[in-house]
């Protein structure tokens, strides 16, 4: 590894004021990264400058401050475009979240395009945000709602999905990388096959764009979601990526101010892209404070980011592997992202999770919003440490330590 | 981990107090927590209008399984109507120890399967 592609973690701490505080007398060792990032202090400082001396209410005004905060936020979605490398800005949509974007689809486009017989095909291993808005869908409008079922390895097996294609499939919705196993898809791969198809792809990008470089118009999908807040932005803010020519033919999502060019008695009529999603007074800070927020992740580097992720994943699964009464879920280190799920032998997930905030260890412990995947893989809750650029090796042996502690008190 | 695993809890976890299930029993319930997918079933049989026998059964955390073994225990002998005025607070007692909103719902779910029988008890 070179030292472009290095970062040091430890100095990356001292960014974010959070990590210095301490949770029942130790110092926070923050592994619950998958659910949400912590944020450096450029973000915390672009959100208090901009309430402090840019802010007013965006597009309408002609007075110096509303001009300032229009072209932070359009300066914002220029910074994302960027960093997601979206072939157009105006298919770069700010919502509220990940979830937000997945179901402005999915009653947008998917209401217009998905009809009886069609089919919409997922995953087993998706988050609940990419599944109940197409289970809604499928039942609205006569649909079927088809799997790609998961291997015990906690692969996509992409056999199913050949045979799932053969039919009336309208889209492939699926995840660039599980929040449970880790698994990093071949999104590439799949959108390939499902055009081929004739269908359009949606990838849920939650829990790849916070960790590896993105670069959608290599990915050649449809539209792709991902929340600012995973990605050390504010919450409250997140974006969608459409191909413009599918958003211009879409009906619009929330209507309102802010996305309509005329409105009569009787009717309206739509502003332009992206604006025409972009209904009411949007979330202008939180656009602010995720510009920052890429503008701090590129300082950093994302192949860094990934680098680092990949080799604590590995670190950890190494750790635990020689933990007796540990059970590691999803694919080997190579294939994953830094996304650890696990089951500890008579010891319930929730119960572990607590033992190990009492040791300043926050992990999260569940079904982590992916029922039908712990269903598929005969796993009751599982607990789960998730990795991000100012984890270490050392907060990797204290979890492994935190876990023989709780083995020690809890087990039987 | 001490302030929440305190002795008597770990105890109920470790040797749980009528444990198994009942055949005819009069309230009878099973639910699970959506969140973690813990189960509870809670099988209570009456004998002049009070409770001669309570057995639990199920998979959960320490806190779940252990507020399901002091439930059965705090129960017997008690009416119906004692049944259905237990609180929320009569089970933090229990326990003797503050939950988060999170543990709550472990902490709570053997009573939350109790209400449930009670109510479908009234229904039949």
């Amino acid at each position: 590894m070179n030292t472009k592609t290095r970062l040091d973690p430890v100095a990356l701490q001292a960014d974010f004021p959070i990590l210095a505080r301490e949770v029942h007398g130790r110092t926070l060792a923050y592994l619950d990264n998958a659910a949400s990032a912590q944020k450096p202090r450029a973000v915390i400082e672009a959100l208090d400058e901009f309430y402090r001396a840019h802010y007013a209410n965006i597009h309408r005004g002609v007075h110096t401050l509303s001009e300032e905060a229009t072209a932070a936020y359009e300066g914002a979605r220029d910074k994302v475009a960027a960093f997601v490398n979206a072939p157009d800005r105006r298919g770069v949509i700010f919502t509220r979240n990940a979830t937000e974007a997945i179901n402005l689809v999915a009653y947008t486009w998917g209401r217009a395009n998905v009809g009886p017989g069609d089919r919409i095909i997922v995953t087993e291993m998706e988050h609940h945000s990419n599944l109940v808005p197409w289970q809604l869908l499928a039942r609205e409008v006569g649909a079927e709602l088809a799997y790609v079922s998961v291997t015990d390895e906690g692969r996509l097996d992409l056999e199913s999905l050949h045979c799932l294609l053969q039919g009336q499939v309208k889209l492939a919705a699926f995840t660039h990388v599980s929040n449970v196993l880790g698994t990093v898809n071949p999104v590439r791969e799949i959108t390939a096959r499902v055009h081929a198809a004739g269908a359009r792809v949606l990838v849920d990008a939650a829990q790849s764009v916070p960790h590896m470089p993105t670069d959608i118009e290599a990915l050649d999908c449809d539209f792709l979601a991902f929340s600012g807040h995973k990605m050390c932005g504010p919450t409250g803010i997140g974006v969608l990526y459409g191909r413009p020519e599918l958003l211009e033919e879409m009906p619009p999502f929330l209507t309102g101010g802010g996305m309509i060019r005329r409105v009569g008695r009787a009717e309206a009529s739509w502003d332009d892209l992206p604006w025409k999603f972009e209904a009411g007074t949007p979330a202008i800070a939180e656009a602010v404070g995720l510009s920052a927020a890429v503008d701090y992740l590129s300082g950093v580097g994302m192949e860094a980011v990934w680098a680092h992720e990949q080799e604590l994943a590995a670190y950890a699964l190494e750790r635990l592997a020689e933990t007796p009464g540990v059970r590691m879920i999803g694919p080997p280190a190579e294939e994953r992202s830094g996304v650890v799920a696990f089951t500890v032998e008579s010891i319930h997930p929730h119960d572990l999770a607590q033992a190990l905030d009492g040791e300043g260890i926050a992990i999260r412990a569940g079904f982590h919003c992916a029922q039908p995947l712990h269903e598929r893989l005969g796993l009751a809750a599982t607990a789960r440490a998730s990795f991000y650029l100012y984890d270490t090796r050392e907060e990797v042996d204290r979890l492994v330590e935190g876990i023989q502690k709780a083995q020690a008190w809890l087990g039987q | 981990m001490e302030d929440l695993y305190r002795e008597h809890i770990l105890d109920h976890y470790r040797h749980p107090r009528h444990q198994g299930t009942l055949d005819d029993a009069d309230i009878s319930c099973e639910q699970d927590n959506p969140v973690c997918g813990d189960v509870v079933r809670l099988d209570v049989r009456l004998k002049d209008g009070r409770v001669s026998e309570a057995r639990f059964s199920g998979r959960g955390c320490v806190i779940s399984m252990a507020s399901a073994s002091m439930l059965t225990e705090e129960i017997l002998g008690k009416t119906v109507e004692e049944l259905k005025a237990l609180q929320d607070e009569d089970m933090f007692e229990m326990l003797g120890i503050t939950l988060g909103p999170v543990r709550a719902k472990c902490g709570l779910l053997p009573l939350r399967v109790l209400q449930g029988g009670l109510a479908r008890m009234e229904e039949t």
